[in-house]
C-alpha cells in the first residue's frame, strides 16, 4: 500500500485504451475500444447483455490481458498483466460476483492481500478501520466478525465497495454496484459515487439502470457487440440511448412504447 | 468516554457476555453445523471408554506414553496435510515420501557415512523439492493434485526400494542420539510441569493485551472472567494430563517437538497474511486472486510444506523404528496421517481447518489402532474399523459443511 505519487488535477486524463480488442478463440468479445478517463469524472458504461461491458473492466483490473491494443495509465504506456499489479496502480474494482471468500469476516475480506503487519497480524487496528470504512458508507453490516456467508446480498455489495476503497485509488470501477441494493442503499452508492468523483478519483460504472446512470454519469459510453457505439450525456433522450444500446430506432423497446401509446390512444 | 463500542452499534445481533450467553453462543455453532473440534472430543471420549472397558492397560500411564511416541511420527505428516487440505488440494504420496526419506537416513547415514545433520537436511530438501515439483504440476500444468501425487506415490516408493537397494533394510545404531530422540528421550518431569504452565499464561498475557487494545481503539473486549476461567480450565487440563502421564514414563521429547510444530503452523495460519491467503485460496480461488494475493505462491508453499513434514515424519519414525526399511511409510500411513486432519476438523472441501486438527485427529487414530492391538485383533480388522472410522468422519464433515451452508456461516 505505498503512497500516490500525487494527486491527478482534475480533468487530467488517467486512463486511455486505444484499439483495445479481446477475443476468446473463435469469438471476439472487444473490437477496437477506445476509452479515456479523466480525474474527477463519471464515465457510465452501458450496452445489451453481451456488449462486452464485463470483459472490458475485466481487461482494466488485470484478469484479462487483451489481445491487442494500448493501454495509457497516466501518461504512461502499461500492461496490466494481474489483478496484483492493477491494484498497485491505483485500479480498484467491485466486481459483478462480488469476488469476496465466504469463509472469511468482513475484516480479513476487507484486507485480503492488504493485511496491515504481515507477520503479526493487528485485528485491532484492521477492524476499528473496517468499522469506519462502513461508517464512513452508512452501511448496516451487523457485525464484521461473522463470516461473509451470514450476510445479505446487499450488504455484501456494500463490503465489496468499501474493500475496493480501502487501498486509496486513482480510478474505481463499480460493476453492477446497485443491481442488489435496496432503495436507500443505492442512493448511498449513488452519493458515494459523487463523493469519490469529488475527491478527484475517476469512476467506472457499469449499469442497466438508465435513472442511475443519468443521475451520476458525466459521459456515457455505449457498447454494443464488442465496438464503441457512441458516446453521450446525460441529456441524451432515453430513446437516442436505447436506440444506440439496441443498434435500432426500431426495437423491442420503441415498439413496446409505440403499443402503449396506441392503446392508450384507444382507451 | 464513548459509552458505545463501535462493533456493539447495532442493535439486531445479540452479544453474549455472561457465561450463559457463552453457553448459548455455542449451541448456536452446533446447529448451525459449525461443529469445530466436538466430534473428536467425543471420539475420544467414546473410544477410552470403549477400550478401557475391554482391556484396562488401555488407559494405563505408560500405554498412554507410548501412544504418544506413535502420535508423534504420523501427527507431523498430517500438520502438513491440513496445509494442502486447507486449499482443497490433496497430497497422496506422503506415506511414500516419509518411507524415502527415512531410507535417505539409513542410506546417506549409515551406509554411506556422512553426519546426521547432513543426512537430515538432504531428507528434508528431498521432501521440499518434491512439493515444489508438485506445485509446478499444479501451477503450470494445471494437473488435478491427486493426479500427481497419486503418481508420485509410486515413483517415489520406487526411489525408497532403488537406494535400499537388495538387502532392503537399514539398522540405526541404538546407541545414537536419533534413536535416543525416537524412543527414550523423556522431558525431564519439572520442564513438562513449566510447559504445562505456559499455555495459561500466554492465553492470559495476550488476552489482556488484546483486551487493552481493543478498549483504547473503542471496540468491545471480552469479559476478564471468561478469559481467567479459560485458561484455568487449560491449565488445570493440561497439568492432570501431564501428571498421570508422569506416572508413567512421561512426555516424549519427540510428542513436544510434535505440539511445537502444531503451535507454528497454528500461529501461521492464524495470525499472518501467508495464513490469511491460505483460507481464502481455499474458500474462493478466483476471490483471492482478483485481491492480489499470489495464488501461485500460496499452492507452492503449501505443497512444499507438506511434502518436508512428510519428509520430517518418515525421519521421525525411522528414530522410532531405529530402521529404514522397505516397509517405512507403506500400508496405512497415507490414510492414517489423512484421516487424522479430517477427523480433526479440517475439511476436504478447503478453507477450513486448523493445526489442532491434526494433534486431536492422530491422537483418535492412534487410540484406535492401540487399543485394536491390545485386543489382538489381526491387522485386517484394523483396516476395516480405522476404514470405517474415516468414512464416519467424512460424513460428519460434509453434512455439517451443508448445514454451514443452509445457516449462512460459509
Amino acid at each position: 500500500m505505498q503512497a500516490r505519487e500525487r494527486l491527478p488535477a482534475k480533468g487530467e486524463c488517467l486512463l486511455s485504451l486505444r484499439g483495445v480488442s479481446k477475443k476468446f478463440g473463435a469469438v471476439s468479445a472487444l473490437t477496437g475500444i477506445d476509452l479515456d478517463i479523466h480525474a474527477g469524472e463519471v464515465v457510465a458504461l452501458v450496452g445489451d447483455n453481451g456488449a462486452g461491458k464485463s470483459t472490458l473492466v475485466k481487461v482494466l483490473a488485470g484478469v484479462h490481458q487483451p489481445t491487442e491494443g494500448s493501454i495509457t495509465y497516466m501518461g504512461r504506456p502499461v500492461t496490466l498483466d494481474s489483478p496484483a499489479k492493477a491494484l498497485e496502480m491505483g485500479i480498484a474494482t467491485v466486481f459483478q460476483d462480488l469476488a469476496l471468500c465466504e469463509n472469511l469476516d468482513v475484516v480479513a475480506n476487507l484486507f485480503l492481500g492488504h493485511e496491515i503487519n504481515p507477520w503479526r497480524l493487528d485485528e485491532v487496528q484492521m477492524e476499528v478501520r473496517a468499522w469506519t470504512l462502513l461508517r464512513e458508507l452508512a452501511a448496516r453490516i451487523p457485525s464484521v466478525r461473522e463470516p461473509i456467508a451470514s450476510l445479505s446480498g446487499g450488504q455484501r455489495q456494500t463490503v465489496a465497495i468499501a474493500r475496493s476503497l480501502l487501498l486509496d485509488p486513482r480510478i474505481i470501477m463499480l460493476d453492477e454496484p446497485t443491481a442488489a441494493l435496496g432503495v436507500a442503499q443505492t442512493a448511498e452508492v449513488l452519493n458515494l459515487i459523487e463523493r469519490v468523483r469529488d475527491r478527484g478519483l475517476g469512476v467506472i460504472i457499469i449499469s442497466h439502470n438508465m435513472e442511475d446512470v443519468r443521475a451520476v454519469a458525466d459521459r456515457i459510453v455505449v457498447l454494443r457487440l464488442g465496438k464503441n457505439n457512441g458516446v453521450f450525456t446525460p441529456e441524451t433522450s432515453n430513446q437516442d440511448l436505447v436506440a444506440a444500446i439496441t443498434g435500432a430506432s426500431e426495437n423491442a423497446v420503441s415498439r413496446r412504447q409505440g403499443r402503449l401509446a396506441a392503446e392508450g390512444e384507444k382507451a | 468516554m464513548n459509552p458505545e463500542p463501535l462493533d456493539r452499534a447495532d442493535a439486531r445481533v445479540r452479544h453474549d457476555d455472561s457465561l450463559r450467553g457463552a453457553v448459548r453462543d455455542f449451541t448456536d455453532r452446533l446447529r448451525s453445523g459449525d461443529l469445530g473440534m466436538l466430534p473428536v472430543v467425543v471420539g475420544l471420549v467414546l473410544i477410552s471408554t470403549v477400550f478401557s472397558i475391554l482391556n484396562p492397560v488401555f488407559l494405563a500411564p505408560n500405554n498412554l506414553v507410548n501412544l504418544l511416541f506413535d502420535c508423534a511420527t504420523v501427527g507431523v505428516i498430517a500438520l502438513g496435510i491440513v496445509c494442502v487440505l486447507m486449499l482443497g488440494e490433496i497430497d497422496l504420496s506422503v506415506g511414500s515420501m516419509s518411507g524415502l526419506s527415512s531410507a535417505m537416513i539409513g542410506v546417506i547415514w549409515v551406509n554411506a557415512g556422512v553426519s546426521l545433520p547432513l543426512a537430515i537436511m538432504a531428507a528434508l530438501a528431498t521432501g521440499a523439492l518434491i512439493g515444489a515439483l508438485y506445485a509446478f504440476l499444479f501451477n503450470r500444468l494445471g494437473m488435478p493434485s491427486f493426479v500427481s501425487t497419486l503418481s508420485g506415490l509410486l515413483a517415489i516408493l520406487g526411489l525408497q526400494l532403488y537406494i535400499l537397494g537388495p538387502t532392503g533394510s537399514i539398522n540405526l545404531p541404538f546407541a545414537s542420539p536419533l534413536v535416543g530422540f525416537g524412543q527414550l528421550w523423556i522431558l525431564p518431569a519439572w520442564v513438562s510441569y513449566l510447559l504445562g504452565l505456559l499455555p495459561g499464561a500466554v492465553m492470559i498475557w495476550v488476552g489482556l493485551s488484546v483486551m487493552r487494545q481493543r478498549r483504547a481503539a473503542g471496540l468491545s473486549a471480552q469479559p476478564l472472567g471468561r478469559l481467567i476461567l479459560k485458561a484455568a480450565a487449560l491449565t488445570l487440563g493440561l497439568e492432570f494430563a501431564l501428571w498421570y502421564l508422569h506416572l508413567g514414563r512421561g512426555v516424549p521429547v519427540m510428542f513436544a517437538l510434535f505440539l511445537l510444530l502444531a503451535v507454528a503452523l497454528n500461529y501461521g495460519l492464524k495470525r499472518t497474511q501467508w495464513g490469511r491467503s491460505m483460507f481464502a485460496v481455499g474458500g474462493n480461488r478466483e476471490a483471492a486472486r482478483r485481491s492480489g494475493i499470489n495464488v501461485r505462491r500460496i499452492y507452492l508453499s503449501a505443497f512444499m510444506l507438506c511434502s518436508t513434514l512428510a519428509a520430517l515424519g518418515g525421519i521421525l519414525s525411522a528414530a522410532r523404528l531405529a530402521s529404514s526399511s522397505q516397509q517405512a511409510g507403506t500400508g496405512d500411513v497415507n490414510l492414517n496421517a489423512i484421516a487424522a486432519a479430517v477427523i480433526g476438523g479440517t475439511s476436504l472441501f478447503g478453507g477450513r481447518g486448523s493445526a489442532w486438527s491434526a494433534v486431536l485427529g492422530i491422537i483418535v487414530i492412534q487410540a484406535i489402532s492401540n487399543g485394536l492391538t491390545l485386543l489382538n485383533l489381526s491387522s485386517s480388522l484394523r483396516y476395516m474399523i480405522t476404514g470405517g472410522v474415516l468414512a464416519i468422519a467424512v460424513i460428519v464433515d460434509s453434512l455439517a459443511r451443508q448445514s454451514r451452508v443452509s445457516h449462512g456461516r460459509g
